[in-house]
């Protein structure tokens, strides 16, 4: 066992998220809300209204009594955001991961529809937009990323779709049906396809990789494979960053005809032209393309990176906060925590690393109110159905040590491109997702 | 901290189909049950040609569980991968031909009314 896993909380709650499709294989996980609620005056501030803003302040409504809440983020729609990946090809319609965040806020909650401008841990106060003075006693900082296509020179977001053959799925709802519109065009004649991931931290870091290989599926569907070429062009001298899924990847790649190449960091893309420009270790190389699909660099808002709260030494670049990877407390400021992609910790920007993190912040956040110390420790628990054709995929879950962590053991094998693993993908992470943000999940 | 819950289970299959169609589909499926229950209790047992014909029924509902489920799901019966795939598929195709024989057998019941003739 390594000294990270807590097995009560992993095995039940990774059940819990992952089980649903299963058939009844396993129970789901009960939400902290069934502990005793606490009574408290304390304000406490949350930054964004992404997956883990909505879900704690769903969590802390039920957990205290008298808690001024006060949630911070000017965007009214929320994004499911694994959903993008299934849009982008072909599989549900732009809507199905669009909702209004009003639909999933709870009552006793202030939702403050503006952006922050400004983060002052010392003073412990947030200011934003509309001119308003935020005070806090406790701050939850659940901003997620920014996509920083400026960093993509000759990139515009505009133009994705066929004409360009250029495809942009992280953008959201409209770009991934774009995305769709080019690969769509791009598989009915075939041609070169190229795909990349940024050199930067990102969110589920599977998905280029899962987009590639679903495009392979539709070349081959449409009989237009054995005249097309796919490129994956990595940014380091890896696909994935643990080891045994990596090796398995590189089978996957080498099967499927996938030429790879390391090393290659986008710096920019010709749209006209369909030239793709990329930094190697001896310069730079341009690569044609028919289909691209671009993945931008990502980095923490400007708003946060300027707060003081980033990581002084590390990711320098990037601006993630500087968080406690177990407890996810700020390790500068005590009463400032941090829920999803925004935290720095060595791994997992996904919606199952945010399902992890909400009952460890909800208990150190509960226990430093009541005077005492939390319990809880996330061991880097993360987890992306890798999708190899459409009805296949892998369900890999791992942790900061690179173990596999298995929700099935001897039943639903990490590394086997499995129907069930496709079918959590398909049809019960959205609901899990859904059950979430209410906090009953 | 956290326990496996039934409610929470309950709560992710609401969210799944939506909570109407979810409880409606439950409360179907109890009614049917039920209705089973009151034919073998009014008629003091099974009548065997129904019987016979609700088990005749079940391939049919096996197949069309399955088909079901591939057409929500964008599956083919090519991505069945490994062992657990096929252990799954069973048992939709179990729980299809079950369903539906239950259901051709109360319908038949229900139909036709009580026939002494048929029962065992």
């Amino acid at each position: 066992m390594t000294p990270y896993l807590d097995p009560s909380l992993a095995a039940a709650s990774r059940r819990g998220f992952l089980g649903i499709a299963a058939g009844g294989l396993a129970y789901a996980a009960a939400p902290g809300h069934a502990q005793a609620e606490v009574s408290t005056n304390a304000r406490i501030a949350i930054l964004g209204a992404g997956a883990g803003g909505i879900a704690i302040a769903n969590r802390l409504v039920e957990r205290l009594d008298g808690a001024r809440i006060t949630l911070v983020d000017g965007k009214t729609e929320h994004w499911y955001q694994p959903g993008l990946t299934l849009i982008a090809a072909g599989l549900r319609p732009g809507d199905y991961a669009r909702s209004q965040n009003a639909s999933w806020l709870p009552r006793g909650v202030d939702w403050v529809q503006e952006y922050a401008t400004e983060i002052d841990p010392e003073a412990q106060v947030v200011r934003t937009t509309g001119g308003q003075r935020l005070e806090y006693d406790y701050l939850i900082v659940s901003t997620g990323l920014v996509l920083d296509w400026d960093a993509v020179e000759g990139f515009d977001l505009d133009r994705v779709g066929p004409e360009t053959g250029t495809g942009a799925h992280y953008a959201g709802p409209d770009a991934a049906v774009k995305t769709w519109a080019a690969m769509d065009a791009f598989t009915d004649r075939g041609g070169h396809a190229l795909f990349s991931r940024p050199a930067t931290e990102m969110k589920c870091a599977g998905a280029p990789i899962k987009y590639c290989f679903l495009t392979d599926d539709y070349l081959r569907r449409k009989g237009t494979r054995d005249g097309s070429h796919i490129t994956y062009a990595a940014h380091s001298g890896i696909l994935f960053g643990v080891p045994v899924i990596n090796e398995k990847v590189v089978l996957i790649m080498r099967r499927q005809e996938v030429e790879v190449c390391h090393h290659h960091v986008l710096q920019s893309v010709d749209m006209d032209r369909k030239r793709a420009t990329f930094r190697t270790q001896d310069g730079t190389t341009d690569i044609d393309y028919d289909f691209f699909n671009v993945i931008p660099p990502q980095r923490a808002p400007q708003v946060v990176r300027d707060s003081g709260l980033s990581w002084e030494e590390r990711w320098t670049d990037q601006g993630w906060i500087e968080v406690d990877m177990h407890t996810l407390r700020h390790a500068r400021y005590p009463n400032v925590f941090g829920i999803g992609d925004i935290n720095g910790v060595p791994k997992g920007k996904t919606a199952a690393s945010v399902k992890f993190h909400l009952p460890v912040v909800e208990d150190h956040l509960v226990a430093q109110i009541q005077g005492r110390e939390g319990t809880l420790s996330y061991n880097g628990y993360t987890s992306c159905p890798l999708i190899t054709r459409v009805g296949r995929a892998m369900l890999i879950e791992f942790d900061y040590q690179d173990n596999l962590v298995p929700s099935f053991p001897g039943i639903v094998a990490p590394l086997e491109e499995l129907w069930i693993s496709w079918l959590m993908k398909e049809v019960a992470l959205k609901a899990t997702y859904n059950a979430m943000l209410r906090g009953r999940a | 901290m956290e326990e496996f819950s039934v409610g929470t289970f309950l709560a992710v299959f609401e969210e799944m189909f939506g909570p109407w169609l979810f409880w409606a589909m439950v409360a179907v499926a109890a009614l049917i049950t039920v209705a089973y229950l009151y034919v073998l209790i009014r008629d003091h047992g099974m009548g065997m040609r129904r019987f016979l014909l609700a088990q005749l029924s079940m391939p049919i509902g096996a197949v069309a569980a399955v088909a079901f489920v591939m057409w929500i799901t964008n599956s083919r019966m090519a991505d069945i991968g490994g062992p657990i795939d096929w252990i799954v598929l069973l048992g939709v195709a179990v729980l299809g031909a079950g369903g539906f024989s239950i259901l051709v057998y109360v319908a038949q019941s229900l139909i036709r009314g009580k026939r002494e003739e048929d029962l065992i």
